[in-house]
């Protein structure tokens, strides 16, 4: 009964679809029908592409289109009749289906001011590769560049731009950067992290106008000053593409409503990724994307007819040259609810570091974590999967435990107990090599033939001298 | 020192020498033993891989040559007591040709099964395959290194065409700047390799370990990755990732000397770091890192060992690292490049002669009618006699003694009751069995449960060849004969080949053996044609494949070409999937297992040598203090370690070595602390290779 399957929208959601009912090898005849012109490809990788260090072919995702899978690109869909189960595409042709996947993603949203209807040629959303290619046309020969909105894409862009050797600045009309995700003091830390890339910040000043010609574009903001520039980014939020599913008449609110086997109001249809809205949140990222087209896949070719999505936490990560930074969770916000809070809190501003770490009832809740941070592969897990955290909190800053560590080998050879094994690969304790002293081995060699200390790795031979010449040095003195 | 090619064996005069090799792992560390009126002793000897060095298991081996556990008579089981009971060389024999012929009459060919083991000579493991194939005539024939190579060997044919452990001599890892480490352990596993290592540090390399426990490796690693067991897959995958979006492949290596690479660089489009440092846990700083130092250095080595290959995806987690390794170039480049590191002490020998299922001699498939012709004609059979491929070990071992299975089992130089994963399960299919027949020179816990014992000659008494971690082709050489009432492998397939009325015969001479070898092995991908004993004595050993007796060997592979059809090497694109057995309420903890230092594989030798049980006295768990506060364990206290199949008790080791969400127990220990009755039998797909190092377990105090 899901003979015919069709995907709508070839992105990232949609192509990980296509594959992963590919990968269960069903019986299912699958259609990709993509608005863009192009192959899947990754778009958390443009920015790596805007930063000029990969070319195009390097961002495609897997390709599954002639195995059994029909992909067809720069195909838009133009409407959905749900009671012939068909969809319309702007080509003119029909396409019957036993179910149906909306996977059409989000668009940029281009903000409401003057001198932005139309598009000028400088002025460009980040979202797609087509804005990527423009961008790149636009940054050509180009000196200054504006980017419009300091949240996590647009900070990216703006770190691709500068490794292109454009000087940049980021407008944002909050008083901190990517304030959904960091505190002010965070923010102000990653402004000086940016700083120290060439990314200068404005902050706390909404724009009020563009206006763009030939030769540049000027942005005007509300405190009278006017930037300009060879080409301005917009990155000011995306909006989930949902008007299709709107005309057909279900049920939408911020995206496509959807349950926990993704299905919408009309059990034939389902929505995954940016344009769908499971228990009242849209997700806007990959993972959970993916996840989604999971459960389609599970459920439309029958190995998991009552796979369930589940949302896991998210964790936003922003990772280019010079900047690390990780966020989770309630760090922003306040007391919240539960047991009462402990914070952890680490701040080293002079080198761009800062961490904090929210715990409640053992478990962390949140966590902000910038610059060097060396449990941040740990906090991310604990915050996943709500682990108990560790006893000795300072190695979720530090990235290590005091106190349970192993005993450092003692810095001098009296120090160290009779018991401590000096050769592990032969098993000799220094209290065996002291005695082998004592019955006349006077040198490395000596004690090294008598015990076979420094006979397999070798890496104990310098602690092997070392007990020599305290040995040596302290025979005269020994009485014991 | 020289390799002392020379064995100096002077009869009368009360002292006499072999220079040889330690009989444990596939290092293979030179050695001389000394006897001196019945005295033996142990010398450290200079050679290219161990460079004089010895750990204690080398320094103790000739401990276990007098040894009053020694056997020195077969042992038959009593129908009446059932219990065994000495018995003369003729009535085991005979006992055993008789059990072979009711079960092959009564239930056909294939009910007899041969089990081997990566410890054997060269010469026996070839026997033993051609044992099975032509006086057996069954298609059941594994080993052990099944569960120790098979993962990396299957992964090396599929990219490279070759399965060599190390195309390269250890001393090039001396000269990579930067070598990564992958689920390896050498200052455990082989301790004297580590002079190479700190070869490498003095000439200022990078040395990056990624393994979920601080091990003593690990410990002296510029940079050290501790991702969640099972994930190692995706980390590769991340470095590759990263290498990619940071410009750092090999553009003209890739386009000259590979295919494929397409389909893998749109793979791991989807494994962005931040995404694998969640699944794994290690920060994308340390990926970068990592993949910064392999791709910008002058030169780059990347080793994997059981820890990334002891998994249901083992194959495809290799495979993962090589791909990386190819798209930077590494392959065939000097002093840069993939390889493993094999363990048993012939597991690469062990795995080239006609031991494993689908293979026969040289390497050759027994599925493929030329290299069953060429092979049939060396043993003077006709091809068409040569059974089909059977099964691998674990499928193997599990069908035994159950209505469409073996049931017959002869065991060479193995433990599997120790060894073999879910062991419970195995034990049990071992006693369902009509005749179970162990060759062993200690009453291992396998022997224990035989119908038949049969005692043979230890590694000191032996001659014949070894192929280390190097493909290097080494000389094992006999210091003395025999015990009386101990006969070799050889003889006693020899007897068994007669008994059994086998068309040709079976030589116990290993020099003449290994002439044969030559022959079956020329042509195959592991060809040994042109080693001679007396070119191995000459030398320090020959690195295979050597064809022409006067032409060169191959100390390092793939400088022109890859051995594949088109001369290149294949990469596969390859993706994460979850460990077999996911952690969950009842069971929340992943276990993984390994080795300590003082002790070997199954411990039927080591356990037996004094020095060694006082180093390594008994089993323990390793786990995290967090973890101990929480299920309130103090340091020492006995613990059970539970899983879906069976359970452990052993000590509690406390330690911070080890994430808190694992937990670690060595395998060398049967009876309660048998690691094994935990393990998962989930096998990779392609190599047959079992989950040794995942399963999910729950920890308890034991109550007193």
């Amino acid at each position: 009964m899901n003979d015919r399957v069709i995907i709508v929208g070839y992105g990232m959601a949609g192509s990980r679809l296509a594959a992963e009912l590919h990968a269960r090898g069903g019986y299912q005849k699958v259609t990709v029908l993509g608005a863009e012109p192009h192959r899947a490809y990754n778009r958390i990788m443009l920015s790596t592409l805007l930063a000029g260090k990969i070319a195009e072919p390097d961002v495609e995702l897997a390709e599954v289109a002639g195995q059994g899978v029909d992909v067809r690109t720069g195909v838009a869909v133009t409407a959905i009749d749900r009671a012939a189960r068909e969809v319309r595409t702007d080509d003119g042709d029909q396409h019957g289906y036993d179910h149906l996947v909306l996977a059409t993603g989000s668009r940029a949203v281009v903000p409401p001011l003057p001198g932005l209807d139309p598009l000028p040629e400088r002025v460009v959303p980040f979202r797609t590769l087509d804005d990527c290619r423009r961008i790149l046309a636009a940054a050509r020969g180009a000196r200054r560049a504006l980017v419009l909105g300091g949240g996590l894409l647009g900070l990216e862009a703006a770190r691709g731009l500068v490794a292109r050797g454009l000087d940049v600045t980021v407008v944002h009309p909050m008083g901190h950067l990517m304030e959904r995700q960091l505190d002010p003091t965070a923010g102000a830390v990653l402004a000086g992290t940016l700083a120290g890339l060439g990314v200068r910040t404005v902050l706390a000043v909404p724009a009020t106008g563009v206006a763009a010609d030939a030769d540049g574009v000027r942005l005007g903001l509300a405190d009278g000053r006017s930037l300009s520039a060879d080409l301005l980014v917009l990155s000011c939020g995306v909006r989930p593409d949902t008007d299709l599913a709107a005309a057909a008449g279900l049920t939408v609110e911020r995206g496509v409503v959807v349950d926990d086997r993704m299905r919408s109001s009309d059990r034939r249809i389902s929505a995954i990724g940016d344009c769908a809205q499971h228990d009242g949140a849209l997700t806007g990222l990959v993972t959970p994307a993916w996840a989604q087209a999971r459960v389609v896949a599970q459920v439309l070719a029958g190995d998991d007819p009552l796979a369930r999505y589940r949302p896991r936490p998210v964790v936003t990560r922003l990772k280019a040259a010079g900047i690390d930074l990780a966020a989770m969770g309630d760090a922003t916000d306040g007391p919240g609810i539960g047991g009462p809070v402990e914070e952890l809190t680490f701040a080293d501003p002079a080198r761009g570091t800062y961490a904090r770490l929210r715990i409640r009832d053992e478990r962390l809740t949140g966590a902000i974590l910038l610059g060097d941070n060396p449990a941040v592969g740990t906090v991310v897990q604990l915050f996943d999967r709500g682990a108990q955290v560790p006893a000795d909190r300072r190695s979720l800053l530090l990235g290590r435990a005091f106190g349970t560590v192993p005993a450092a080998p003692a810095a001098s050879p009296a120090l160290m107990p009779d018991a401590a094994t000096v050769c592990q690969c032969n098993d000799v304790s220094k209290g065996a090599l002291v005695a082998c002293w004592r019955s006349g081995a006077r040198t490395v060699d000596a004690l090294s033939g008598a015990t076979r200390a420094g006979t397999g790795c070798g890496g104990c031979r310098d602690a092997l001298a070392g007990i020599a010449d305290w040995l040596g040095g302290a025979e005269p003195v020994a009485t014991r | 020192m020289t390799d002392g090619a020379r064995v100096a064996t002077r009869p009368g005069v009360g002292s006499r020498e072999a220079a040889t090799h330690c009989p444990y792992c596939a290092l293979q560390c030179g050695m001389t033993l000394r006897e001196t009126d019945g005295r033996i002793e142990v010398l450290p000897r200079q050679f290219p891989t161990n460079r004089g060095g010895l750990c204690q298991k080398g320094w103790t081996a000739a401990d276990l040559l007098d040894h009053p556990e020694r056997l020195t008579t077969p042992l038959v089981r009593d129908p009446a007591t059932g219990e065994q009971r000495p018995a003369s060389w003729d009535e085991a024999l005979d006992r055993i040709a008789a059990g072979i012929r009711t079960v092959q009459t009564g239930h056909g060919r294939d009910a007899v099964a041969v089990f081997g083991g990566g410890g054997l000579t060269n010469e026996k493991a070839y026997a033993l395959g051609k044992f099975a194939r032509v006086a057996l005539r069954t298609r059941h024939i594994d080993y052990n290194g099944r569960w120790c190579m098979s993962s990396a060997a299957a992964a090396g044919i599929r990219a490279f065409g070759v399965d060599r452990g190390l195309p390269f001599p250890l001393a090039d890892l001396g000269r990579a700047e930067t070598l990564l480490l992958v689920g390896a352990n050498p200052a455990e596993t082989m301790p004297p390799l580590l002079r190479h290592l700190a070869d490498q540090r003095q000439r200022g390399g990078r040395l990056i370990v990624i393994d979920p426990r601080v091990t003593a490796t690990a410990r002296q690693a510029d940079l050290h990755l501790q991702p969640l067991p099972g994930t190692d897959l995706a980390v590769a995958n991340a470095l590759l990732h990263i290498a990619l979006t940071e410009g750092w492949l090999d553009r003209d290596y890739v386009a000259a000397r590979t295919t494929g690479f397409d389909a893998v660089r749109c793979t791991v489009a989807g494994y962005w770091p931040a995404e694998v440092e969640r699944l794994s846990g290690v920060p994308v700083a340390d990926l970068e890192a990592t993949a910064r130092a392999l791709a910008t250095a002058g030169s780059a080595i990347i080793l994997t060992a059981r820890g990334a290959e002891q998994h249901a995806k083992g194959v495809d987690t290799v495979t993962a690292f090589v791909n990386l390794a190819l798209a930077l170039g590494l392959p065939g480049r000097p002093g840069s490049g993939y390889g493993c590191l094999t363990g048993q002490g012939n597991g690469q020998g062990g795995r080239e002669h006609g031991q494993k299922a689908d293979q026969l001699p040289g390497y050759r498939r027994i599925d493929d009618p030329a290299a069953r012709e060429h092979v049939a004609r060396v043993w003077g059979v006709p091809a068409d006699d040569l059974p089909e491929p059977g099964v691998p070990a674990y499928r193997l071992l599990d069908s035994l003694g159950t209505p469409d299975g073996p049931r017959a089992l002869l065991v060479f130089g193995s433990n599997p009751v120790v060894s073999a994963p879910r062991a419970a399960r195995i034990e049990s299919r071992l006693r369902d069995l009509d005749l179970l027949v162990v060759a062993d020179f200690l009453r291992s816990e396998t022997a224990a449960l035989a119908d038949v014992v049969l005692p043979v000659a230890q590694w000191a008494e032996e001659d014949g060849t070894m192929t280390n971690l190097e493909g290097r082709v080494l000389r094992r050489r006999a210091l003395r004969e025999p015990p009386p009432g101990v006969r070799t492998d050889l003889a006693v397939l020899a007897d068994l080949a007669t008994r059994l009325g086998a068309p040709v015969g079976f030589p116990t001479d290993p020099r003449a053996v290994f002439t044969e070898l030559r022959r079956a092995s020329a042509g195959g991908p592991a060809d040994y044609a042109g080693v001679t004993w007396a070119r191995i004595d000459a030398d320090t050993g020959v690195f295979w494949p050597c064809p022409d007796p006067d032409g060169p060997d191959t100390p390092r592979l793939f400088a022109d070409r890859f051995p594949t059809p088109s001369g290149r090497a294949r990469f596969h694109p390859v993706t994460h999937r979850p460990a077999a057995e996911e952690v969950c309420a009842d069971y929340p903890l992943h276990l993984t297992t390994g080795r300590v230092l003082a002790q070997y594989q199954s411990g039927t030798q080591t356990r037996r040598v004094a020095a060694l049980r006082r180093a390594a006295p008994g089993a323990f768990v390793e786990l995290h203090p967090d973890l101990a506060a929480r299920l309130g364990v103090t340091d020492g206290e006995e613990v059970r370690v539970v899983s879906r199949r069976g359970e452990l008790r052993a000590p509690a080791r406390v330690s911070p070595t080890i994430r808190p969400d694992t937990v670690f127990a060595p395998f060398h220990w049967p009876g309660a602390a048998r690691a094994n009755s935990v393990t998962n039998d989930a096998v990779d797909p392609i190599s047959g290779m079992p989950e040794f190092k995942i399963c999910a377990v729950r920890v308890e105090r034991v109550q007193s």
